[in-house]
């Protein structure tokens, strides 16, 4: 009786594991990958050989693992989405996917996923499409090393390069985009985690983040791109040693933060950007152990900014470290090396005896009337703030540091 | 022509205020950057010498100097030289002086320490502000025959370019602050060699601020190619124009 349980234990096991390999390309079972996906069943692997396949829109709609051998083109001939991605649980491995579509209506990608559950996309290259990798309501998805590039010049041209919305607990890990809208884009998504990409050389934002709560970007690298990196209207973000490098230009920050409260920001490296970390409406943030050098502004608080720290960070040869557009000063700087400090340390304690300003007069004036800049450095604006710094009269005489480090941190 | 600079350069040498001017810039530039970590900040502090000491040592010395040297100048006009030749070569004796004090006081820890866009503009800069405030000086010296007058007005032109320039400047924009008087400024600044050449120095040393928002005034006028050609060119003609002044009036001046 027991052996004929096991074995018949054995026979269904057998038929539970019963997964097809199913090869697709030109001397192979099937020519196109269309008909590949229409004749396997539910957890095959579809092999795809190295080829060129206009196939149109590919839908996936049933659970299945595709595996691109020597990246097989998936081209869209610039009308239709590659592929679609609509069952749990598919993996997407190895492909070159270009050319999709380009439409304002419905955004087809290069890939799309619609409402699934742990999707893999990873080690794919994706180039010159309208959108580079986009999820819809998906969760615990894992979109990893992939190249993304597209060309885009003009801001209504060209779509995201990851663009995730209403989704969970996703996974965004070492990709590398490059040339879209928006390297990675975050709406309403939650619980994620951005790691070890680089973004660099896009139109608009490097990251652009909103309404996503609970997530956590680390080590990533956003580079020259249009206006750095935005982070809005959301709350418990973390960001750790990311690096926000040569955004220049006119509303262009390393990070901008708008309407973002409870949020801990540390180890990033802010580097010749126009203004390091833009911040507007930003409530309980802790900012330690970042490092803001060669910047125009190292910071921007605006007055509408509230019990912020800013603690035990590394202010080197910015043009101005913190400047703001108010009076009211609701925040508070402590343990900061600023090169601009010119104090003493009788004590030896290792922190200047004597509080440091870092707003500088200028820096206000400059905030007022713009075409001042004009006059930085000279010799009378330099005799302004040495005049400001013994008596006080046009900068809040509380925007102040008064446990200014001798030393910069070694971070 | 030629034996004049000689003999203006050698009398300079002998003078040795040249040389210690060199050492002087030498001694600053070089201990600025070894005592900062970051050759920025000596950058700064070289950034003043340029914009200040520079153009304060070039106007001061070529006046004493061209005093000085009055009775050599009536000596060399009773002998067959032309007038405007012995002018020429007084300004070019002087300026070469200067700037060979500029190039090897400041110029060489500029062009080791400091990064090489900034250094070669810092450079370029020190040797106009130089040339120019030579010119400056021979205009001023050829207005009157008293050499403490003479002094005063150069140690006066100094000061209007230096300070009192960008104080009246600053004014100016608090005054009209509510209206669009960019151009306007951008304009009034390029009225002074000492604005220019900061300005020049400035796009290079502060590159992310001045790519900001304030940057497309900057970068428009200034920092594209044209804007640094147009620039280079207005500081040209602060370098001749006052030369060509002094030298109309010195031409049918009564010695």
């Amino acid at each position: 009786m027991i052996r004929i349980f096991y074995i018949f234990l054995l026979f269904f096991s057998a038929f539970l594991s019963q997964a097809n390999n199913v090869h697709v390309g030109k001397s192979q079972v099937f020519s196109t990958i269309k008909e590949a996906i229409a004749k396997s069943n539910a957890g095959d692997t579809i092999w795809v050989h190295e080829g060129i396949y206009r196939e149109g829109n590919l839908v996936v709609d049933k659970r299945l693992i595709l595996i691109g051998k020597n990246y097989p083109i998936l081209d869209g001939n610039k009308k239709h989405e590659v592929l679609s991605v609509k069952a749990d649980f598919t993996c997407v491995k190895g492909f070159k996917i270009q050319h999709s579509g380009y439409a304002s209506l419905d955004d087809p990608c290069g890939i799309k996923v619609y409402e699934s559950r742990g999707v893999e996309i990873t080690d794919n290259i994706l180039d010159d499409n309208f959108f580079g990798i986009y999820i819809q309501y998906g969760k615990q998805c894992v979109v990893k090393n992939n190249r993304i590039r597209a060309y885009g010049v003009e801001e209504q041209q060209i779509g995201n390069g990851i663009h995730c919305w209403k989704s969970d607990s996703l996974l965004i890990i070492g990709n590398r985009i490059e040339g879209h809208r928006d390297g990675i884009y975050f709406e309403f998504v939650t619980n994620s985690v951005i790691w070890r990409n680089r973004s660099f050389n896009n139109i608009r934002y490097g990251l652009h983040f909103m309404f996503s709560n609970n997530d956590a970007y680390i080590t990533n690298y956003f580079k020259h791109n249009g206006a750095g990196v935005a982070v809005m209207f959301t709350k418990n973000v973390k960001m750790f040693n990311n690096s926000f490098e040569e955004n220049w230009g006119d509303a262009a920050y390393g990070l901008m933060l708008k309407e973002i409260s409870d949020s801990y920001i540390t180890g990033n490296h802010f580097l010749k950007n126009t203004t390091g970390i833009y911040m507007e409406g930003t409530n309980r943030i802790l900012a330690e152990h970042n490092t803001f050098q060669a910047n125009g502004w190292g910071m921007k608080i605006q007055a509408s900014c509230m019990d912020n720290e800013i603690r035990s960070n590394n202010f080197i040869g910015n043009t101005f470290d913190v400047s703001t557009n108010g009076s009211t000063v609701l925040n508070t700087f402590n343990g900061n090396y600023w090169d601009k400090y010119n104090g003493y340390d009788l004590d030896r304690n290792k922190t200047g005896d004597v509080p440091y300003h870092p707003l500088s007069v200028f820096s206000v004036i400059v905030e007022q009337t713009p075409p001042a800049m004009l006059l930085f450095r000279s010799f009378m604006v330099d005799l302004l703030d040495k005049s400001e710094k013994i008596a006080p009269s046009l900068t809040p005489d509380h925007f102040v540091d008064n446990q200014p480090l001798l030393h910069s941190l070694p971070l | 022509m030629n034996r004049i600079i000689k003999f203006v350069i050698l009398d300079i040498l002998k003078n040795k205020v040249v040389v210690v001017y060199t050492f002087i810039l030498a001694a600053l530039s070089w201990s600025v950057f070894a005592l900062e970590d970051n050759s920025t900040k000596g950058l700064l502090t070289l950034l003043n010498v340029v914009l200040l000491i520079v153009p304060l040592v070039s106007v001061i010395f070529s006046t004493i100097y061209l005093y000085n040297s009055s009775e050599f100048i009536e000596l060399l006009l009773s002998q067959p030289v032309k007038r405007s030749k012995i002018w020429f070569s007084l300004f070019i004796g002087l300026s070469l002086s200067l700037l060979f004090a500029f190039f090897v006081g400041a110029g060489i820890p500029i062009l080791i320490y400091a990064p090489p866009d900034v250094s070669l503009m810092m450079l370029v800069m020190g040797i106009i502000i130089s040339t120019v405030f030579v010119s400056i000086a021979f205009l001023g010296s050829v207005f009157t025959r008293d050499k403490a007058k003479g002094i005063g007005i150069a140690i006066l032109l100094w000061l209007f370019f230096a300070l009192l320039f960008d104080g009246l400047l600053l004014f100016l924009l608090f005054q009209f602050s509510d209206y669009p008087i960019e151009k306007v400024v951008v304009f009034i600044s390029a009225c002074n060699p000492i604005d220019l050449a900061r300005i020049m120095i400035l796009l290079h040393l502060d590159v992310s601020a001045m790519m900001g928002y304030t940057g497309a005034v900057f970068k428009d006028y200034f920092g594209s190619r044209s804007g640094s050609v147009v620039v280079l060119l207005i500081l040209t003609v602060w370098v001749f124009l006052p030369y060509a002044i002094s030298l109309s009036k010195f031409k049918k001046k009564d010695l």
